[in-house]
């Protein structure tokens, strides 16, 4: 696993505090782990004479994922260096969330309209939008992408992929 | 070989099938105008995949459908995955889908909002056997022989494998429990195959597979076929192994064992279609069994080539999810409400 | 000696120009498959399953092999480059592979990881030429108790290696293990932690979890550098190749132990993917460059490459002599058998001499003339690192999108995917490490199910998993594993007092 270096911005103005961070992940594990341990316990979590029930593993997976991150909270609770530690700018954050945003959408997209005509579309304003190309050259990319994958699944392989709940391909037959 | 066996079986329903297209197609019957999704409710390789495989494989090679046919795996929750895509397909004539028993087991065990009454059935392609198998080293030679030492080696000391849980194999399982008045362990595995593998290497001491998954270890001279679950002998007299056929192997019940059990092979749709979409696709199941590459694979799976179509087929299948309804309550495989 | 006749039978059946012509189609069709993720060997096969129905059995196996092979190159290169694994056993490769690429030395770890697989996939086909009957046997032996100590072994030589803190590697590896229980239970059939929401039933595909985490994950965090990022500086040379392998002879003890690793696991039939993992867990310990493992060392390349071909292509033995499918992909091959008509299993060998032959020729010959095609590719691929950020990024979420749709046909799952894009953001910003998770996720279940099947057995007593020398010993090395880190402490310790 390569780590980025957190440290290497030491100088940053303000953004989202490592601290924060920390404890944001830990409670939702947590939250996970709660889930996991309260549905083994319906399944049945004993050790039976023909071995354990469907409960008995995922109990105490959960319960791990509770003490392991429960620890992990009080640690960052207690590291003021945390507090001061930036997990990430907000300027950067903004970055990311220029990307999360936009796939974010894309997903719906899918959702909507299907893979084919929804990738096209990302493509090209992504391009637009963030990469500053051309309109020309960014419609041609995202065409050309989607229609290369059109031609490879739908045709070549024969895998259908989602074509969304308002299929816009239909018109053409598919 | 059997002529009128032959006639009965290969032919009438290729005169049929001659005798539909004779008489649709003036009517300018309908057709696919897109490729048709075919879903498979299983995983890649099992026994439902390899036969809808093998009917895209037909359908291509002889031209019988001018759109492409698709199979989609869909095999999340025991299959509910797939039923629940094409329950909620209403009216898509441009999707069917292959069934195992898991067409009646995984609702009734999960509770999964899904009957076979939310689908359109088309037709019954087969029925797929089931067969007692032992290791050929031991020394079990009759179901009973077996049953005996079962009995003799008290409950839970013999280990039955099969595939799923709270499925057919283990359906079948309780139902010999029943019929025997023994308790096996059931041990379940993930796949056929694998069932077969662990009996050979005696990690269990029977199963119940089907013939085409055991058949390469039958062959081999590694398995021991005890009996079938159908309610008569399998038709097919080839030499498998070097002394028996599959037409060897006496039934269940012949051999004292008062009960029966086959597995449906069949196409459903979508429901909400018209009744000319639903003849189309019946029309081309008919050609596809009429070819030489779906009677082989049928001889070498040893499957019961029972084919149905419309009521007699509707009707077959409330009898059969009665019977798994009855099975399963028995059993205790219900879901709880 | 017999073999060696019955094999150049097998060259003579497979060198034809009309096989040698499906060998390059099935290579190029396999590497394509391989580098979209979700479409993995498995699919790919069973797609193109159909359309071989029309070809004489050889041909068609052949080609289907060949498709195999090329998913197992393929697999590599997305992982390398852009930290996305296209198929589970390449998730390893991607531990040193990605660095290297960020390095700039893509064209370098792409020609390691291909000849490592090459040399993987070669030493299993020696094994198979000579030992096959004798390997099938071996593989009877593995019972549930037996496949639940090779799980066990994998996760012991894998598992603290990490230098994260410890609560969180446990965290992360216990999500993995939650992930992996969702959906039906094999010994049971109930439904777990699904909520009620049947969507959830079909569980967490690993590969749903590795795109989101890996290669979203990665897409976000590159974000943070910010869009004027005009791709890396791929040094491309044509001549990296024999540059390349210059360096590797000196790896040949971790390229020996990866393929024995790997030829055990495709027989056994653990797998490609734990193969890779324990591979790479072993290698790490045993090399005296451990410490750098992970942070783009060849080495770490070699490891898990070799294994997962050596047992990619050891799985189709079991396959072929005993009919017992080693791997998902060898399930299908076994499928396809049938169609064409023929019976896998102990017979094969003696009633269908020219088949088994031209196979096995075939995986002589696909593997060199796949290990060409790639190669000469080496430059191109390497180039992909060139196009700029604003166009690339978007490919590939719309391929990692399509990749997590195609794993199982499920529209939920690109949802899950972009999730865990930003679990994995946070993760590796968090020194969480992803690693563990994705280890128990892959393999959390199959596990479980094992030890369970092993219990059932057993009725209840869990001495069954020392109750022969195979799964003892299996489980004994595990142990050896576990607590190696703490030997070579000892051991250095003892070498400070003495020194």
């Amino acid at each position: 696993m390569e780590e980025k270096d957190s440290s290497a911005a030491a100088e940053r103005p303000s953004g989202l505090s490592t601290r924060a961070a920390e404890i944001a992940i830990a409670l939702f594990m947590m939250l996970l782990g709660g889930l996991v341990v309260y549905d083994s316990l319906r399944l049945g979590v004993r050790w039976l004479s023909d071995g354990p029930q469907a409960g008995y593993f995922p109990f105490y997976i959960g319960l791990f994922i509770c003490i392991s991150s429960a620890v992990t909270l009080v640690q960052a609770m207690l590291n003021k260096a945390a507090a001061k530690k930036i997990f990430v700018e907000w300027g950067q954050l903004k970055l990311v969330l220029m990307v999360l945003i936009p796939a974010a959408l894309f997903v719906l997209g899918i959702q909507l309209i299907g893979i084919y005509v929804a990738s096209a579309v990302y493509i090209a304003v992504f391009m637009i939008w963030l990469g500053k190309y051309g309109w020309l050259k960014s419609v041609v990319v995202g065409v050309a992408v989607s229609v290369t994958v059109f031609v490879a699944f739908e045709i070549w392989f024969k895998v259908l992929l989602y074509k969304g709940l308002y299929n816009p391909l239909a018109l053409i037959g598919y | 070989m059997d002529i009128q066996g032959v006639l009965s079986r290969g032919l009438l329903p290729l005169v049929a099938a001659f005798g539909l297209v004779a008489v649709s197609a003036p009517a300018a019957a309908w057709e696919p105008t897109k490729p048709v999704e075919f879903v498979i409710p299983a995983g890649t390789g099992g026994g439902a995949d390899q036969m809808a495989r093998l009917i895209q494989g037909i359908v291509a090679k002889h031209n019988l459908m001018k759109q492409p046919l698709i199979p989609v795996n869909k095999s999340g929750g025991a299959g509910a995955e797939g039923f629940l895509e094409v329950k909620a397909a209403k009216g898509d004539a441009h999707k069917i889908i292959i069934t195992l028993s898991n067409l009646f087991t995984t609702p009734m065990a999960t509770g999964v909002p899904f009957n076979w009454k939310d689908l359109t059935p088309v037709a019954m392609l087969s029925l797929d056997n089931f067969v007692l198998w032992v290791n050929a080293e031991d020394p079990y030679k009759t179901p009973k022989e077996y049953l005996d030492a079962v009995k003799k080696g008290g409950p839970n000391s013999f280990k039955m494998g099969g595939t799923g849980s709270k499925q057919e194999d283990q359906i079948i399982t309780v139902a010999i429990e029943k019929a025997a008045g023994v308790k096996f362990t059931y041990i379940p595995f993930k796949g056929g195959g694998a069932v077969a593998t662990q009996l050979v290497g005696k990690h269990i001491n029977s199963s119940v597979n089907n013939p085409i998954e055991a058949v390469a270890q039958w062959r081999a001279g590694k398995l021991r076929a005890l009996c079938v679950f159908d309610d008569q002998r399998m038709p097919y007299k080839n030499k498998v192994t070097d002394t028996q056929s599959w037409n060897d192997i006496p039934t269940c019940k012949e051999a004292g064992i008062p009960m029966d059990y086959v597995m449906l092979r069949g196409i459903f749709m979508p429901a909400g279609v018209a009744p000319d979409v639903v003849n189309f696709y019946v029309d081309l199941f008919n050609k596809v069994r009429a070819t030489p590459e779906w009677k082989k694979f049928m001889e070498d799976g040893a499957f019961n080539q029972t084919f149905m179509t419309g009521k007699a087929y509707a009707d077959w299948v409330a009898k059969a999810e009665t019977l798994h309804r009855d099975l399963m309550k028995e059993a205790g495989f219900l879901a709880k409400p | 000696m017999e073999e060696i006749n019955a094999l150049m039978h097998g060259f003579s059946v497979a060198l034809t120009p009309f096989n040698l012509m499906l060998m390059a189609i099935g290579i190029i069709l396999g590497v394509l498959i391989g580098v979209l993720p979700g479409l993995g060997g498995a699919n790919g096969i069973a797609i193109l399953l159909p359309l071989t129905f029309t070809m004489p059995p050889t041909s068609a196996v052949i080609m289907l092999s060949c498709i195999y092979w090329g998913a197992l190159f393929g697999g590599a290169i997305t992982s390398i480059l852009f930290n996305i694994p296209g198929e589970p056993w390449s998730v390893a490769t991607t531990f040193d592979g990605y660095p290297m690429a960020q390095q700039g030395k893509a064209g370098e770890a792409l020609t390691t990881a291909f000849t490592s697989s090459f040399i993987g996939a070669l030493f299993a086909v020696v094994m198979i030429t000579f030992l096959a009957p004798l390997v099938a046997k071996f593989a009877l032996q593995f019972g549930p108790p037996e496949f639940f100590s090779v799980f066990f072994l994998t996760f012991c030589s894998f598992i603290g290696m990490g230098k994260e803190p410890p609560f969180k590697i446990i965290a992360a590896m216990m999500l993995g293990f939650g992930l992996a229980a969702v959906g039906i239970d094999t010994v049971t059939g109930q439904l777990r932690l699904i909520f009620g929401w049947h969507e959830l039933m079909r569980g967490f595909d690993f590969l749903i979890a590795v795109i989101g985490l890996f290669g979203i994950g990665e897409i976000l965090l590159s974000m943070e550098e910010g869009l004027s990022f005009q791709g890396r500086s791929a040094r491309i040379n044509t001549r990296i190749v024999i540059e390349t392998w210059k360096k590797l002879p000196k790896f040949w003890v971790t390229s020996l132990r990866s393929c024995v690793i790997g030829c055990w696991m495709g027989i056994t039939p653990g797998g490609a993917t734990p193969a890779s993992f324990m591979s790479y867990g072993i290698a790490k310990r045993m090399s005296p460059d451990g410490n750098k493992f992970g942070s783009g060392v060849p080495e770490g390349i070699v490891a898990p490459e070799t294994a997962a071909h050596a047992a990619g292509t050891a799985a189709l033995l079991p396959m072929l002599s005993l009919g017992i499918p080693g791997s998902p992909t060898a399930a299908v091959l076994l499928g396809g058998l049938l169609i064409w008509g023929l019976q896998p299993g102990p017979l094969l060998f003696v009633e269908q001499k020219d088949f088994v032959w031209g196979l096995i020729a075939s995986m002589y010959l696909g593997n060199i003339v796949g290990l060409i095609i790639v190669l000469t590719c080496v430059p191109l691929f390497a180039a992909i690192l060139r196009i700029p950020f604003s166009i690339v990024a978007p490919v590939i979420i719309v391929i990692c999108a399509i990749g997590a749709y195609t794993v199982n046909n499920a529209m939920l799952d690109i949802w899950f995917m972009l999730l865990f894009g930003v679990l994995g953001y946070a993760f590796k910003k968090l020194s969480y490490p992803l690693a563990p998770l994705v280890l128990a996720l892959v393999l959390g279940d199959q596990a479980e199910d094992a030890f369970r099947q092993a219990m059932l057995i057993s009725q209840g007593d869990v001495r069954i998993f020392f109750s022969n020398w195979l799964v003892g010993s299996i489980m004994g090395l595990g142990v050896l594993m576990l607590v190696w880190p703490l030997i070579g402490r000892g051991m250095a310790a003892l070498r400070g007092r003495a020194a």
